[in-house]
């Protein structure tokens, strides 16, 4: 090979092309390399310090869940046929990949009940600011309205962002455990590029979405881009975005039959009303014909994205989370028409008897009583990290640390606790009694500490 | 290979998993409401209910299974064939990576599980962080960033947050512009305007590096940054590189990495080395994450001293105990790029990567990858293709090369993607077409370390039979290809019309 390239050796053509003063005079300092068995046995060890969903009753929640993905899943995501082409650059040789996509788009339109989805974005909360990326494409506005039962990894994502290019974040209070109406409205004025909110929102309750919608645009000139941050698995039984006055819908995907890996990858999911269309961030497929008059899918409307438009392009989004999206399309596939309302209904069934029980407990006192589906916010008599702690020696992983979380002062004591179909009603009793003793023992602890403190 | 009849795949009518299944179908069987039964409508009042249920398909499991797997089939993958795609450094997926992904203990961890019980995650976050600090010269790593783009959005914002550190808001009189190559990937414009800065570009010189006198000239208080590929989309190693770094650093302004071509240097050149303040990594190019048909992807950051406190929350810390954690609490952090802790199940599989390869095997990956770019070249420059397709830059390349196709175009009559389409037929992807963008009818070829000889001597092959038959007929191209699931697609009709859903009954 030397030879026909023309030179005396390997180390010839890099002296030829990088200056000696840039070049790396030693070897890297990082270990040897391994041998497959020991690469597995380093990664098995350390995933057996992980005390996963696998190993412990957990209801953490608070934008990822533990629902059950179906085997069918991994064996589809793992076939080299989608796991390992680039983005479908070729359409000739990508009709498969586009295809999903074009399914993928049609399940989260017919979910949202909005005309236009595109192929994926990375995930929930930075789904949150490319809407509001596209809020100020479309108005210009440099101001956002959002409400504080938003996500907060979704309000710290989008001030990230648009900080860079010079907007705002109002955040407006909540109220009885949902978006306070009156400040809401109050809030939004006629420079509002985008009013924001989540449905159901971080504390598990059900917002009157279309009442916020409304409100949002119930001011002169055409308003603000109404953008709501969805539950995808909730859609089944509640009302959609795009039926109660919501022009942009995001969400997190990972509910959607992918898995929890700590955090990522899952996708976001993003779909609009038409007029969006042309500043959606983005691939989007769309249906075609070859030149024999069969019926094909190609990237369309490529005029928004970077690699053709670069400094006016809608997004800077290229690699997106397509087999994430897979996942998601041929797990709504699974679920069916029928099926995703009746694990609509059953989240909602063991949801409630959730909280009904817990409530009941010494110490324990619901947030706010709104109708919620699949998570709920409790308010501990206690420290919350000591209770968790205790239950933690159980076995059980009682739900989220709000404040730990959210790091505000109004947490403090919020335990955010998540049903998904794998939590059984003994689930659910086990998770009862534990709360309860561990509540208990924090109690003993308390005054016991408190006799002991010398007068 | 000439023109076909019909293929049997090219008479299978494509049809939606919408269009299959029967009313009832299911494969979902609900577990049973084990709780007490409850009035929906009191739980959740009818304003707040759908009233009609999406109509998602109605399809049994076997069904979902053979319409995927038939779909499947109609794409070509990385594990089918020869791949090389400039910039997208297709090298092979090693299996072990997914196995070791889908482990329990980091597939089914939750993120919000606290750090003393996800000890084995944060140390495999930090070493990861490690081993990319070690490869890019730089001490800090973030691993937020999702993917490429969105690292480059953290390092723009980076240099934002750095400027604002030492001079408050930026403005008239304050730096922002950014300074892009013309040969750039477009993710950097489209980064630098999302950002809120201003575009502008550096001319590229005879030789395919940055125009330095060009750089100079553009080079002054407003600019906040200058965002380099190295080696760049033309496959070159900027010899001037030391040079611009002095000038971009003189003016006060910060150097960007575009990771994208990283795998010519691990372990040869480090961006820290050459004066780079901000790195991004691409770990679904250079460390083997699959690219999924367009995701997902990981977009690592590493930085110098003085961008480390602006880096986005959570950053991964050891504590002097041996164990790790996370840390919220850093007051000049530009805050949070997305939820959670980044695309943890790539880190994983990266992970796996470097424990499998070790400093010296990632040297010889780089070693060997622009070994086979090299190779590749000198097959092309032969008689019968050099003519037609002649190296736009330099002489040598590093990772990957760009030809042009604008002597054959004049005299073959077939345009690059002719030639792109051809090569279906003939059972290879092709190279990136029609990037850089001031290469005439630019072919960008990588073809990464871990194709054979063979295969890079039937690449050069195919290629030359091409340009043979096209001397014979170019129509043979020009109508390409024959042999593909589908041929030729409309994408203006597709465009102007845009059909973006099944329609549904």
């Amino acid at each position: 090979m030397l030879a026909t390239i023309g030179v005396g050796s390997l180390q010839e053509i890099f002296e030829r092309q990088i200056p000696e003063a840039v070049r790396l005079g030693r070897e890297l300092d990082l270990p040897a390399g391994l041998g497959e068995q020991d690469v597995y046995e380093h990664l098995r060890a350390l995933a057996a310090r992980n005390t996963s969903a696998e190993d412990e009753l957990s209801f953490l929640g608070a934008g990822m869940y533990d629902h059950y993905v179906p085997a069918l899943i991994d064996m589809l995501m793992e076939r080299s046929e989608f796991l390992t082409p680039y983005t479908p650059y070729q359409p000739e040789i990508s009709q498969g990949g586009l295809q999903v996509m074009f399914e993928y788009q049609t399940a989260i339109s017919e979910l949202t009940a909005l005309p236009v989805s595109n192929a994926s974005v990375y995930e929930g909360p930075s789904a949150v600011a490319a809407a509001g990326y596209l809020a100020s494409l479309h108005n210009g506005g440099r101001r956002f309205v959002v409400s504080a039962g938003l996500h907060p990894h979704s309000i710290q994502t989008l001030r990230t962002n648009a900080h860079g290019y010079g907007a705002e974040v109002i955040e407006v209070p909540l109220r009885d455990g949902v978006t306070d109406p009156d400040a809401w409205a109050a809030a939004i004025d006629a420079d509002t590029s985008a009013a924001i909110f989540a449905q159901p929102n971080f504390y598990g309750a059900v917002e009157d979405a279309a009442a916020l919608s409304a409100a949002a645009k119930a001011g002169v000139g055409a308003g603000p881009v109404v953008i709501a941050q969805v539950d995808p698995i909730t859609l089944g039984i509640l009302v959609p975005p795009g039926e109660c006055g919501v022009d942009v819908a995001v969400g997190e995907g990972q509910a959607l039959g992918n898995r929890l890996d700590f955090g990522g990858p899952s996708f976001g999911l993003f779909a609009a009303r038409e007029e969006y269309l042309r500043r959606m961030p983005g691939r989007i497929a769309g249906e075609t014909i070859d030149v024999d008059g069969r019926r094909g899918f190609v990237l369309t409307l490529q005029t928004r994205e970077q690699h053709i438009r670069r400094e006016k392009a809608t997004s800077n989004i290229c690699t997106a989370q397509a087999l994430n999206a897979l996942a998601g399309v041929v797990y709504l596939s699974w679920l069916g028409r029928r099926g995703i309302v009746e694990l609509g209904e059953l989240l909602l069934a063991r949801t409630h008897y959730a909280r009904e029980l817990l409530t009941g407990l010494e110490g324990v006192e619901q947030l706010h009583e709104q109708p919620v589906i699949r998570e709920f916010a409790l308010r501990l008599d206690g420290d919350v990290a000591a209770i968790r702690r205790r239950c933690a020696q159980q076995g059980v992983n009682p739900g989220v640390d709000v404040h730990a979380l959210s790091g505000r002062e109004q947490d403090r004591g919020v335990l955010l606790v998540a049903i998904t179909e794998r939590r059984t009603r003994k689930d659910i009793d086990r998770l009862v009694g534990v709360l309860g003793a561990a509540l208990a023992a924090e109690r003993d602890a308390a005054a016991s500490s408190k006799v002991s403190v010398p007068a | 290979m000439s023109p076909i009849e019909q293929t049997p795949m090219q008479r299978d009518h494509a049809t939606t998993i919408f269009q299959k299944g029967a009313a009832g179908r299911r494969a979902f069987v609900c577990p049973d409401v084990d709780v007490p039964a409850v009035d929906v409508a009191a739980l959740l009042p009818e304003r707040f209910r759908r009233s009609q249920p999406p109509r998602l398909p109605e399809v049994s499991e076997p069904e979902i299974v053979r319409h995927y797997v038939g779909i499947s089939k109609r794409n070509f993958d990385l594990d089918s064939g020869f791949y090389p795609l400039g910039s997208c450094t297709m090298k092979h997926n090693p299996r072990l990576h997914e196995r070791v992904a889908a482990l329990p203990g980091h597939a089914r961890l939750h993120p919000l599980q606290d750090p003393e019980r996800a000890q084995g995650a944060l140390e495999l976050m930090w070493n990861l962080q490690g081993a990319l600090s070690e490869i890019s010269g730089l001490p800090h790593v973030s691993l937020q960033p999702s993917a490429g783009s969105h690292g480059e959005l953290a390092g723009v914002l980076l240099t934002r947050a750095y400027h604002e550190d030492r001079g408050g808001r930026l403005g008239i009189g304050q730096p922002h512009k950014v300074l892009t190559p013309d040969t750039a990937h477009g993710t950097n414009p489209a980064t630098v305007t999302m950002a809120g800065f201003e575009v502008v570009k550096v001319a590229t010189n005879p030789d395919g590096g940055v125009d330095v006198e060009d750089l100079r000239a553009k080079a002054d208080g407003d600019v906040a940054c200058l965002m380099l590929t190295n080696p760049n989309t033309l496959g070159l190693f900027d010899p001037n590189i030391a040079e611009i770094a002095e000038i971009v650093h003189g003016v006060g302004a910060t150097l960007y990495y575009d990771g994208a071509n990283l795998n010519a240097v691990m372990g040869i050149s480090r961006p820290g080395d050459m004066g780079f303040d901000i790195v991004h990594f691409n770990l679904h190019k250079s460390f083997t994450q699959p690219h999924g048909g367009g995701g997902p992807g990981s977009g690592p950051i590493a930085v110098s001293e003085r961008i480390a406190p602006f880096l986005p929350v959570p950053v991964v810390v050891a504590r002097d105990d041996g164990t790790f954690d996370l840390d919220h609490e850093r007051p000049k952090s530009i805050g949070r790029l997305r939820g959670f802790h980044g695309n943890y199940g790539c880190f994983v599989r990266s992970y796996a990567y470097i424990c499998s390869l070790g400093g010296d095997g990632l040297k010889d990956a780089s070693e060997a990858a622009v070994l086979n770019a090299n190779y590749l070249l000198a097959r092309l420059k032969e008689h019968g293709v050099a003519e037609y397709l002649p190296l736009a830059y330099g002489d040598l390349c590093m990772h990957e090369f760009v030809l042009s196709g604008g002597p054959m175009k004049r005299e073959l009559q077939i345009k690059t993607l002719d030639l792109a389409k051809r090569l279906l037929d003939f059972g290879f992807h092709p190279p990136t077409v029609y990037f850089p963008l001031l290469v005439e009818e630019a072919l960008m070829v990588e073809p990464t370390e871990t194709e054979t000889k063979e295969t890079l001597d039937a690449f050069a092959a195919a290629i030359a039979a091409i340009l043979r038959e096209a001397a014979a007929d170019p129509t043979l191209a020009q109508d390409a290809p024959y042999s593909t699931p589908v041929r030729r697609l409309d994408e203006v009709a597709a465009a102007k019309n845009p059909m973006i859903r099944e329609v549904l009954a």
